[in-house]
């Protein structure tokens, strides 16, 4: 089939001109399931992002130093952590960089903390942990430590969310799955449709001698036609829809939450990506498989 | 050219063919006669290997249809033109591209299909209609086009399937007049039909089946060979005009 490429693709849109209707419900079965499948991988990647940096507090533990407690005696009690077998790094971070870390996360809207009359925030020593294990006995202990002022670890609550986030996860994917397998349902049978419409015509040209690639052929390049229109259609719905509601959340509100956020740029080629190997996918091993009944003879 | 060695084809209870053997030689024009049910049907889907026989060998030039593989089949119906009662043409086709479509799955070039195809539509005579579709056309012109597809990669052998039984008796002699035509250019030619007029007037080699045998097989009329059987075949009467 691929040495009469040419005459395949030409063929393959004579098809498609010539059955508009079928084309059509095609294309539009498959841009609908890709859009239910858009909005919830969608859901899901936010949803992954925000159980990242959740675990990655889960990872640390902020110690915050007293106000001008010396920067040898800083540096020792890091020392002192890092010798711990639990404690994978120990880090430095002074007021100065504290503030630039808000003011960076605030965004646009970081001039506000430029009226603050001096800087009022700690030193800090962030504690890198390789386990939860290690992060609660040094939560726990911490504060008895000369020169620590607080600690920062909201270990229930980082408990509940990584649970919870665990739970969506699991639960969108169980989802998406299910929504994958009712559209292959769908869209096969959309092809069987088409191709049952033209079931008269296959057998006419198996019975002057056509091969099975040769009848396949033009139904093999019109399923990954279809496939790359709804991808193209779908992708483009996707990104306008999520576009629109975080118009609507507002970005400024998204920054000063600290709520990530995945860029639209990004979504956009990653999921024109996956629904152009879905789509073309869908549409022509949908095609040959549903053709089969009627060439095998 | 074509040969039954003993063909035994059964549908379970019911016999389709028994130990039938036949030759028909290369440039023969044969009519293959008998009542509904009779096995003419049956005969021209063994050639095809559309089905396989439980006992004996068919043989079609040099191939042995019994014995290929199904990945030849199309090489073998490639050999034999075939051409249908109800024409079969691709509806979404143009006569032209109809015709020039069983040179496409040949793998044929553009320039010999556009050198071949008006030479074949000339040859039938529906030049004029080459770009109309099939349902523009009348019965007997559609019949042409099938005609013209079927011959067009010089098959060795026309297979017609009651071509005239949905033309009136006008018609239906011109198509005859068309296939003796083709017949004259050396290709062998296996027509199945009821038509009384036809056979008698054609005068040719006519083999009868009945209840899945040869009854007769010798040249002439039709009334020679299977009188007897026209009583039990329902859709005979508006064929004999």
């Amino acid at each position: 089939m691929f040495r009469r490429m040419g005459y395949n693709i030409k063929q393959a849109f004579v098809q498609i001109k010539r059955n508009k209707a079928m084309t059509f419900t095609s294309v539009l079965a498959i841009t609908a399931m890709m859009l239910i499948l858009g909005v919830f991988f969608v859901a899901t990647i936010n949803i992954n992002l925000f159980a990242e940096v959740v675990k990655q507090d889960f990872d640390m533990v902020e110690l915050y130093i007293e106000e001008d407690y010396s920067l040898d005696g800083i540096k020792k009690i890091g020392l002192e952590y890092e010798s711990d077998e639990g404690v994978s790094k120990v880090e430095f971070r002074s007021k100065e960089d504290a503030l630039e870390i808000m003011k960076s996360r605030w965004g646009d809207n970081g001039y506000l903390l430029d009226n603050l009359g001096g800087n009022p925030l700690p030193d800090s020593l962030i504690v890198y942990v390789k386990d939860a294990e290690t992060a609660k006995i040094i939560a726990s202990e911490a504060l008895d430590v000369e020169g620590v002022e607080d600690v920062k670890y909201y270990q229930e609550t980082v408990e509940k969310l990584t649970k919870t986030t665990n739970f969506i996860q699991m639960a969108s994917l169980v989802i998406m799955l299910f929504l994958v397998l009712v559209s292959i349902v769908v869209v096969s049978n959309t092809i069987k449709l088409t191709v049952f419409a033209r079931s008269k015509e296959i057998r006419i040209m198996k019975y002057i001698g056509a091969t099975n690639w040769f009848v396949r052929g033009p139904f093999f390049i019109e399923g990954i036609i279809i496939g790359l229109i709804a991808a193209l259609v779908s992708t483009g719905l996707v990104a306008i829809i999520y576009d629109n509601i975080m118009a609507i959340i507002g970005a400024d509100i998204i920054r000063i939450l600290s709520v990530p956020i995945v860029p639209i740029e990004y979504l956009a080629v990653n999921l024109a990506i996956i629904f152009v190997a879905l789509g073309v996918g869908i549409g022509s091993c949908g095609s040959v498989i549903s053709m089969r009944r009627f060439l095998d003879k | 050219m074509i040969r039954f060695e003993n063909v035994t084809k059964r549908y379970g209870e019911n016999v389709g063919l028994e130990e039938v053997t036949i030759n028909i030689a290369k440039g023969d024009f044969i009519f293959l006669v008998g009542p509904s049910g009779a096995g003419k049907s049956t005969f021209i889907k063994l050639i095809l290997r559309e089905i396989k026989p439980e006992e004996g060998e068919i043989y079609l030039d040099d191939m042995c249809v019994t014995q290929i593989s199904n990945r030849e089949v199309p090489k073998l119906r490639r050999k034999a033109g075939i051409v249908f009662q109800d024409f079969r043409l691709l509806e979404k086709k143009t006569v032209y591209e109809n015709v020039a479509f069983a040179m496409e799955i040949i793998h044929k070039t553009k320039k010999e299909i556009r050198r071949q195809v008006p030479q074949i539509l000339s040859l039938v005579g529906i030049s004029d209609k080459a770009y109309k579709y099939p349902e523009e056309l009348s019965a007997g012109e559609q019949q042409r086009v099938a005609i013209a597809r079927a011959i067009v990669n010089n098959p060795t052998v026309l297979i017609a399937d009651e071509p005239t039984g949905n033309l009136d008796p006008t018609t239906a002699m011109e198509i005859m007049d068309l296939l003796n035509k083709i017949n004259r250019r050396g290709t062998t030619v296996v027509m199945v039909t009821h038509a009384k007029n036809i056979v008698d007037v054609m005068n040719k080699r006519v083999i009868a089946i009945k209840d899945g045998r040869i009854v007769r097989d010798e040249c002439g009329l039709y009334d020679l060979v299977c009188e007897e059987s026209s009583d039990d075949d329902t859709d005979e009467e508006d064929l004999y005009v």
